[in-house]
């Protein structure tokens, strides 16, 4: 069978094709990895200036309580995401996941707050899933809409002067502020927020509209087109997670260190402590601790280290003790970078830890992630 | 005259030894090289046996040895700089000299053309 046959395109695709991108099959869609210009320029372009990204794969869902009002689609939204959403201020986002019952994630989310009800974004491999999870637990009180828009990332510390170009009040924006606004008479949202460690925006788009804006932004001489290969180094430099990799429903939030998404209201003695999915053992994680930690990993020297390389506590790899979940060659740190789970005993930072490479155990140390200085305009 | 393998290695040889690299062709396909690792000097291998191995940003991958022989020599300029290898693959960017146990075997590799058309 032809792999390619089933593949769907995003509205972008078109132009993609007219960029000279190389094209690979990504969560179901055929999408750029890379531009004529290759990941090298493309990931240090984003750093520089500003990179544009196709992420309309993703899902883009509206959630709305039956009644109207915002405190019920909040409420119910809080009984699937171990997140505060009722104090969530209109205009704003924050990173969320949902949990299973076991306190595994089964997909992590941008949920915004946007008039009477909730805009959120999940990743495109589990979008169909996260819809019928919504509508399995609080379809009764909420309706649920999977939107066939566009989605693109404006990316770099550029981003802010490529799009005010089109929309002057994006400078006023600060991080995580998500508004609707006209870009050239096309009605989009927009929200100051990304994935690649640097400040700049995405932007929902009309599907039959978002050609027309892509290449408005990429008119601007800051902008280039960036693919899937630069956004994974990117986004592995910032120390974010990539689901599937980093997280999936055998890893929980706080083994993942992703305590800072869970706020106190949550917690216990908050309050709406518990409540989601798995909350007994996230709970008691969060109080206790977990036995395992997702840690940043710098291997020494320059061969990089990738996914599924096992981790050991000595140089001749007899004590295996956990695993690299994503891994490779940092651009901008100009090395080899990689995050893995490993005991809480050897999750400090400076931990000397060894990982198999092609039968070689390669000195690694436990590192603060990001592995880059973020610029996110806070 | 050069010779091609259908795994994108191309080898110059003269008197016995091939000069040994990947392809154009194999270069395009792997993008920006960030990490190359050569044999040792004095190793032998067996055609088809992992002799290298290149990384991308993006993944690794192996280079084979393209006939059975001994390393007489590595480009170590690569180890320093694996972007030599993007700029000027069948040139400047060549990996290691290899002494020929059966010169007579090269025969049976591709020829420019014949490698032109498999990659074609």
């Amino acid at each position: 069978m032809d792999d390619t046959a089933a593949l769907k395109n995003t509205p972008l695709h078109a132009l993609h094709l007219l960029l000279g991108a190389r094209m690979v099959p990504f969560a179901g869609y055929d999408m750029p990895v890379q531009y004529p210009a290759g990941v090298l320029k493309e990931h240090l372009q984003t750093r520089a200036a500003a990179g544009l990204f196709d992420v309309s794969h993703m899902g883009q869902v509206i959630v709305k309580a039956k009644s109207g009002k915002y405190e019920d689609v909040a409420l119910a939204l809080e009984s699937l995401v171990p997140v505060d959403i009722l104090g969530l201020a209109e205009g704003r986002q924050r990173y969320g996941f949902f949990t299973d019952e076991n306190g595994g994630i089964l997909d992590d989310l941008m949920i915004a707050h946007l008039d009477d009800h909730l805009f959120v974004v999940v990743n495109a491999a589990c979008k169909e899933a996260d819809v019928a999870h919504m509508q399995k637990h609080i379809g009764d009180r909420c309706d649920i809409t999977l939107l066939d828009r566009a989605l693109v990332a404006l990316q770099g510390p550029r981003a802010v002067d490529v799009l005010a170009e089109l929309w002057a009040d994006v400078a006023a924006m600060k991080f995580m502020d998500v508004r609707h606004c006209r870009l050239h008479d096309v009605s989009c949202l927009v929200s100051r927020s990304g994935y690649s460690g640097e400040d700049g925006y995405e932007i929902s788009i009309p599907a039959d509209k978002a050609e027309d804006v892509a290449k408005r932004l990429l008119e601007h001489p800051d902008a280039q087109p960036i693919g899937l290969g630069a956004r994974d180094s990117l986004r592995l430099e910032a120390g974010l997670c990539l689901y599937g990799n980093d997280i999936d429903t055998t890893t929980t939030p706080v083994e993942a260190a992703l305590e800072w998404a869970m706020q106190k209201t949550r917690r216990t003695g908050g309050a709406r402590a518990g409540g989601f999915p798995g909350a007994e053992r996230i709970l008691r994680e969060l109080d206790n601790g977990a036995t395992r930690r997702r840690v940043g990993l710098k291997p020494e020297g320059k061969a990089p280290v990738r996914g599924h390389s096992k981790l050991y506590a000595d140089a001749e790899g007899r004590t295996e003790i956990g695993e690299v979940t994503s891994g490779g060659f940092g651009p901008s740190v100009d090395g080899p970078v990689a995050i893995g789970y490993v005991p809480v005993s050897h999750a400090s930072v400076g931990t000397q830890i060894y990982a198999e490479v092609r039968g070689k155990y390669l000195p690694v140390t436990v590192s603060a992630m990001p592995f880059i200085t973020p610029t996110y305009k806070r | 005259m050069l010779k091609f393998t259908e795994e994108h290695e191309w080898l110059k040889i003269e008197g016995g030894v091939a000069t040994v690299g990947i392809t154009n062709y194999a270069v395009e396909q792997l993008g920006d090289l960030v990490f190359v690792e050569l044999p040792e000097v004095g190793a032998s291998f067996s055609k088809n046996d992992d002799a290298a191995t290149v990384e991308s940003v993006k993944a690794a991958s192996e280079v084979y040895c393209p006939l059975d022989g001994e390393i007489t020599e590595v480009n170590e300029a690569i180890t320093a700089d694996p972007s030599l290898v993007n700029s000027d693959p069948q040139g400047a960017g060549w990996f290691f000299k290899l002494k020929l146990k059966n010169p007579a075997d090269a025969d049976g590799l591709l020829d420019e053309a014949a490698y032109k058309e498999l990659t074609a």
